[in-house]
């Protein structure tokens, strides 16, 4: 049985495409087979988060456009062999895709797929009301900062009124040591304020930044706090009982020092 | 200990807090945005139940979200033409 996630957020920059690429690499090393599509037609960066821009051949609207079949437009991950990505048009704009034609699509992946991914574009336009529209879960990632848990809150009731209720709440780049000092909302706080259960809280880590570089999601990187976080949140996509994960706390000493230091 | 601290040397509100606090009245106030075919439907729906009790002036009557500073309000003014017969048993 399939599942097709969609990762959205409705402002831009707080970490869908990171999201996206991540999950399906996590997803991929579990021997799950996974496809990626990109919906950021324009804006597409998936391909360079994976590693993948030298080897697309042809794009979603190539595919939705009925010029190839599906198969012939998905790129076969280097290192996961079970992992592809469906690239979009960096030419084309959003309009070039509707709601059915991407329907219609996932219901072909489904036969083939563990899980579809699907990498929503920013905004709430046409775009989003596209890639939103196959999708059985989404993923809203938002970040601990006002104007991210605003723009998510207004995701959530375009999702809802899109008639989709199976939501969940990722909380990216949390600085720990914000939070701690209580000048950072955490996942609790941001919990509350959106009512939507949490799948996960990825830490921000400049791990994320160097993995990107080099096409390599941070997932696959042991020693990394935000690949942590990411395995867990694939472990609970997967149905695993994983509780979250608890940040390395100040001690007093640096506590005392902050105060004095004010 | 730490708390003691904190308040010899004064230390100031924090901004999470801020932010928590200010996310919650912006979210009443967004959310509060409804449209207006949900809110003709509440209206035909509060008419509906109150008809069961009183006969109403519906071309005066008027209902409107009230936005405060923190809070938002349903305000409903609705003019009572006649009180139905009370049919309930006594």
């Amino acid at each position: 049985m399939s599942e097709i996630y969609v990762i959205t957020s409705g402002k831009g920059g707080v970490g869908k495409t990171t999201t996206t690429a991540n999950l399906g690499v996590g997803l991929a090393m579990r021997g799950k087979k996974v496809v990626l599509v990109d919906t950021d037609t324009g804006l597409r960066n998936l391909d360079l988060l994976l590693g993948l821009e030298n080897r697309i051949m042809y794009d979603l609207i190539d595919v939705t456009e009925k010029r190839v079949p599906y198969k012939k437009a998905l790129v076969r991950h280097k290192k996961y062999d079970n992992l592809f990505l469906l690239p979009t048009s960096q030419v084309k704009d959003k309009m070039a895709v509707n709601p059915d034609q991407l329907i219609q699509l996932c219901d072909e992946l489904r036969k083939e797929f563990d899980y579809i991914l699907i990498d929503c574009p920013a905004g709430i336009e046409q775009g989003f009301k596209t890639a939103i529209a196959a999708a059985d879960i989404a993923l809203v990632v938002t970040m601990p900062e006002i104007s991210a848990v605003r723009d998510a809150d207004k995701i959530i009731g375009e999702l809802g009124r899109a008639d989709k209720e199976n939501i969940k709440l990722i909380v990216n780049r949390i600085r720990p040591q914000m939070v701690e000092n209580g000048d950072m909302l955490d996942m609790n706080d941001i919990n509350d304020i959106l009512s939507i259960d949490c799948i996960g809280q990825v830490p921000d880590d400049i791990k994320v930044v160097t993995s990107t570089n080099k096409g390599e999601p941070c997932i696959t990187m042991e020693d990394s706090q935000a690949g942590q976080a990411y395995r867990n949140i694939v472990g609970r996509m997967c149905g695993e009982n994983i509780p979250f994960m608890t940040f390395a706390k100040e001690g007093f000493w640096s506590r005392l020092k902050h105060v004095f230091g004010k | 200990m730490l708390d003691a601290l904190m308040k010899i040397f004064g230390k100031k509100e924090q901004s999470g807090k801020i932010a928590r606090d200010r996310l919650k009245v912006v979210l009443i106030h967004d959310r509060a945005n409804i449209s207006p075919e949900v809110m003709e439907n509440l209206k035909n729906d509060i008419i509906k139940v109150i008809s069961n009790y009183m006969e109403i002036n519906q071309q005066e009557m008027d209902i409107s979200l009230a936005d405060d500073d923190d809070s938002v309000a349903l305000v409903a003014n609705i003019p009572v033409s006649r009180m139905k017969h009370d049919k309930g048993s006594h």
